[in-house]
């Protein structure tokens, strides 16, 4: 019973002061893994990884499956599901909360022009922020990085080029730009079949 | 009550849907809450992911609280992260409790690299339309150029970036500086 009262506070506290997006939360898992017995900082590697290759915000899946691994700790599988259960719920509840608050006092004020300036300075920082924050996803789609050590020469520099890959993404972004009817599930299927296919 | 359910199967789809976190689920979001369900126009969904990223939590959750609250109050906010967080738990459930080394698993990986891709040309195709929307004039193209250097260059706190912006637009706004059509 301990190790779940543990386990809801800790994460209430991760889903607390982890402050933009899943992986914010990572500094708040190393030192669960220092403190408790629930899995080591090894296992939270492979936890960083099953966490961005399956569905689902990050952040979640990875207070998911360390809940797992924590209930699993106590007794079966059973136990691990509720550790699970557990630290997921702990981990959405401040956040949960915080955005109903904030949506109470939008709604307000809503009609203010200071709201309104507020959001006209918010949305171009807003597409800024994506950008940026996914810049890094974007290069290891899309390029060898581990090749840049072995550049020797010029002609090397296209070695780094991750030709399927840009292939593939000139291809579905343009479909993706042309047949705005089709479901983004679609397109992420296809890639999925891409990769297996063309390995 | 049939509102509700609507609410957290919705969420559970783009939850089911979602590759590499909250950015990912912006394409999913544009397509079944704006476009299908027309709960929320696009720019509040800007909107809210601006806030998601300076208040604490995961931003796909906050971005589910959001509109969940939007369409129905308290419980509507309930419903929709219920559902967005209902397939991570089934699927990490599952797995954590199965296979070991999902992720080392040569057919997973392929998949993934295919997956990757196609999800940065998603993403990048909404976020262009998040930019027709959201810069209007010479201030928030210029904002929005700073804000991506300062996060992929120096990896500036979002939260800094987010409020900072904020500020700026409200005193932009005070001085009469806004030149985009809204104003006033």
């Amino acid at each position: 019973m301990m190790t779940f009262i543990k386990l809801f506070y800790e994460f209430l506290k991760t889903g607390l002061f982890s402050i933009g997006g899943g992986l914010a939360t990572l500094p708040f898992l190393k030192d669960m893994a220092q403190k408790y017995p629930w899995f080591t900082s090894h296992q939270l590697t492979d936890m960083i990884a099953i966490s961005e290759s399956t569905p689902g915000p990050i952040g979640v899946n990875m207070a998911t499956y360390a809940g797992f691994k924590a209930g699993i700790t106590e007794g079966g599988i059973l136990s691990g599901l509720f550790g699970s259960f557990t630290a997921t719920f702990a981990l959405v509840l401040p956040s949960v909360i915080v955005i109903i608050i904030i949506s109470k006092i939008l709604e307000k004020f809503r009609k203010s022009k200071t709201v309104d300036d507020a959001f006209y300075g918010l949305r171009p920082a807003s597409a800024g922020l994506i950008l940026g924050a996914m810049l890094d996803v974007f290069i290891s789609a899309l390029f060898f990085g581990d090749k840049l050590d072995e550049i020797i020469n010029v002609f090397d520099i296209v070695n780094i080029f991750n030709f399927k890959a840009i292939i593939l993404f000139l291809v579905s972004f343009i479909l993706i730009m042309k047949l705005k009817k089709v479901h983004p599930i679609l397109f992420i299927l296809g890639g999925c079949i891409f990769g297996i296919v063309f390995r | 009550m049939k509102i509700l359910i609507e609410l957290f199967i919705a969420f559970a789809k783009i939850g089911v849907c979602t590759f590499g976190g909250g950015y990912a689920m912006l394409p999913l979001i544009k397509r079944e809450i704006v476009e299908n369900k027309k709960w929320a126009q696009e720019e509040e969904i800007f909107d809210y992911y601006a806030i998601g990223q300076c208040t604490p939590g995961v931003i796909a959750v906050n971005t589910a609280t959001f509109i969940g609250y939007k369409v129905k109050g308290v419980s509507g906010a309930f419903a929709a992260t219920a559902g967005v967080v209902f397939p991570s738990f089934v699927i990490i459930s599952a797995i954590s409790a199965f296979i070991n080394r999902f992720s080392h698993i040569a057919v997973v990986q392929d998949a993934f690299n295919g997956i990757r891709v196609v999800v940065c040309a998603l993403v990048l195709n909404a976020v262009i339309s998040m930019v027709k929307k959201g810069v209007k004039d010479v201030l928030t193209f210029f904002i929005m150029l700073v804000i991506f250097a300062l996060v992929a260059v120096f990896s500036i706190n979002p939260v800094f970036a987010v409020l900072a912006s904020a500020i700026i637009g409200i005193i932009a706004g005070k001085l009469g500086f806004r030149k985009d059509k809204a104003k006033q």
